[in-house]
């Protein structure tokens, strides 16, 4: 199957000498749904800004759907839908000149681009505000706009950096709704998130990146399947004065009172019960501490900025 | 992209140019209009009355092809700068970087959006010119030619000016310190004839006195520089631009990180 993206040894060097990407080498398979995942400044705007040809490389290569953006840059182009992180549309103009205005760039004509525009602003519930300057649209409503422009040339590959930032939750849902479907129905997309319950739900394959460098290039299945530790939070039905012990299992109470037991790969949740009803501690309910892939993400960066923090030391 | 796809591309970057600043009549067509009447009125019948003719015609007639000039070269410069300015500020520049249009038909289209301003507002004072006094047409090519090339130039200025911005006050400094005080001194109002022999020299480094003058001829005949040398010198000015513009655009100046 070909690739929708191809990265091959990417680097960017800015103006001022800070190294925002240190070689990175990404392939994303067509039909993916896929997240690149890292903390602020670890570069994935930079690998996306690459992409779609808003930051020069320093070198390396990209490829979308086979297309060399060295050598075959419209073609690449026409491939690809772009949401950024910012607004970047005028302000002034109206939602549907917007969109179908996006659409002539493409070289797609006004009768044809209008269509497309309908069938997207109806999509994303934009259609009864087309006729309103983008500047009077709400956050998430300007969000949903980036995404009809985006999509109004039907590209192959979708990216979206931080598609639902300061999106309610509500509209977060319905809007992973739609990029589900939009993938169903043959779409690549790759989304940078700082929601890793949203890259969780959607993705299949993740990858991290952090200080220019990517540390993890796998699945969503296998990246959970190195988690060796969950954090459960139980909530007892009476107040527990101490913490208690329970066999096995690592205790502590939080600062609401909750109790939080770590629970090992392989040991069964079975057993906790067990322990709390031979302490006579009823739990009326139960749910995880932090979202799974959040616990590999903050441990893999933790554990990057000490490997960065020593050879730092060690140069020193 | 096929041809047919490309001539989509550019004409939608002219039709948004063009909606751009007939959304906002008010600060891009009134103005000029309102300024150049008052010309009319003071320097051209107030004033001119006393000054008597000029290159044998009556002041008023003289000055009307260079205020047509002025009217086509700010109002070319001024759009392409300001509307590329704001996009770049507004980010919404990356509409276009994103997309797979050519950086040629990127610069072609925000000249011809420049040069429908520029061109549009020339009309308007043309007409209301004629409420002052007669104009009477020399050789219409080269009025044409004149008109459309010198528009196209500025229009170029103004996208490279755009293109080194990097705050609002950098799009101004240049029509201010630059475009006004060349037009004004590129023989709007006189003819260099009655400048000192020195000072005759000088003038004839404005690049805006060969504008102005081939226009000039083009509509009443007369004109301080042979007309084929100011169209020779516009294409020049032209083509250095337009490989400028071009090899910015390439480059990402001020655009791309």
């Amino acid at each position: 199957m070909t690739n929708a993206l191809e990265i091959e040894g990417l680097t960017k060097t800015y103006g001022d000498g800070f190294q925002a990407l240190k070689g990175i080498d990404l392939h994303v398979a067509e039909g993916d749904f896929f997240a690149l995942l890292g903390p602020n400044g670890a570069g994935k705007s930079t690998t996306l800004g690459i992409v779609c040809s808003l930051v020069n490389k320093t070198a390396g290569k990209v490829r979308v759907f086979g297309y060399d953006t060295d050598t075959h840059l419209s073609d690449a182009k026409l491939n690809l839908g772009v949401v950024p992180q910012e607004f970047n549309f005028n302000q002034f103009e109206k939602v549907f000149d917007i969109v179908t205005t996006q659409a002539g760039y493409y070289g797609i004509p006004l009768k044809q681009a209008s269509a497309s525009a309908e069938k997207y602003l109806k999509k994303l519930g934009l259609w009864d505000k087309r006729n309103t300057p983008a500047r009077m649209l709400s956050g998430g409503m300007k969000r949903r706009l980036m995404i009809a422009r985006a999509l109004v040339h039907e590209p192959k590959l979708l990216i979206l950096d931080e598609p639902t930032a300061g999106v309610d939750i509500e509209l977060r849902r319905s809007m992973w709704t739609f990029l589900e479907e939009m993938n169903r129905q043959g779409t690549t997309i790759i989304l940078t998130t700082h929601y890793l319950e949203e890259a969780e739900a959607l993705c299949r394959n993740i990858a991290i990146i952090d200080h220019g460098k990517i540390l993890k290039h796998t699945s969503k299945k296998a990246l959970l399947q190195q988690l060796s530790r969950e954090t459960f939070v139980l909530d007892t039905e009476k107040t527990l004065d101490s913490t208690p012990e329970l066999n096995g299992f690592p205790t502590r109470l939080d600062a609401e009172g909750a109790l939080e037991v770590e629970v090992e790969k392989g040991q069964g949740l079975n057993q906790v019960f067990v322990e709390l009803e031979r302490l006579g501690i009823k739990v009326v309910s139960m749910r995880t501490k932090a979202n799974r892939l959040e616990e590999l993400f903050i441990r893999m960066v933790e554990e990057n900025a000490e490997e960065t923090k020593k050879a730092v030391e060690g140069a020193a | 992209m096929t041809p047919h796809a490309l001539f989509t591309a550019f004409s939608t970057i002219v039709v948004r140019e063009i909606r751009r600043f007939t959304r906002i009549w008010a600060q891009t067509l009134l103005p000029p209009a309102v300024t150049m009447t008052l010309y009319f009125i003071i320097f051209g019948n107030l004033i001119g009355s006393r000054i008597g003719e000029m290159g044998g015609f009556d002041y008023m007639s003289f000055i009307v092809p260079g205020l047509i000039m002025m009217a086509v070269i700010t109002s070319s410069y001024a759009n392409v700068v300001s509307s590329f300015f704001s996009m770049k500020f507004q980010r919404s520049i990356e509409e276009l970087l994103v997309s797979p249009v050519p950086n040629w038909i990127i610069l072609a289209g925000y000249v011809c959006g420049g040069m429908a301003r520029g061109l549009g507002i020339g009309l308007i004072v043309t007409l209301l010119s004629l409420a002052f006094t007669r104009l009477s047409i020399h050789n219409l090519p080269m009025m044409i030619l004149t008109v459309f090339l010198t528009s196209a130039l500025f229009a170029l200025g103004g996208f490279i000016n755009a293109m080194l911005a990097t705050k609002f006050d950098d799009i101004s400094i240049v029509p201010t310190f630059v475009l006004t005080p060349l037009t004004y001194l590129g023989g709007v109002f006189y003819s260099i004839d009655l400048l000192p022999g020195f000072w005759q020299g000088v003038s004839m480094a404005n690049p805006i006195l060969y504008m102005v003058n081939g226009f000039r001829y083009g509509i009443l005949g007369v004109s301080d520089v042979n007309p084929f040398v100011s169209l020779g010198m516009i294409l020049v000015f032209i083509s250095v631009l337009a490989f400028i513009a071009l090899r910015m655009l390439e480059r990402g100046k001020g655009i791309r990180h």
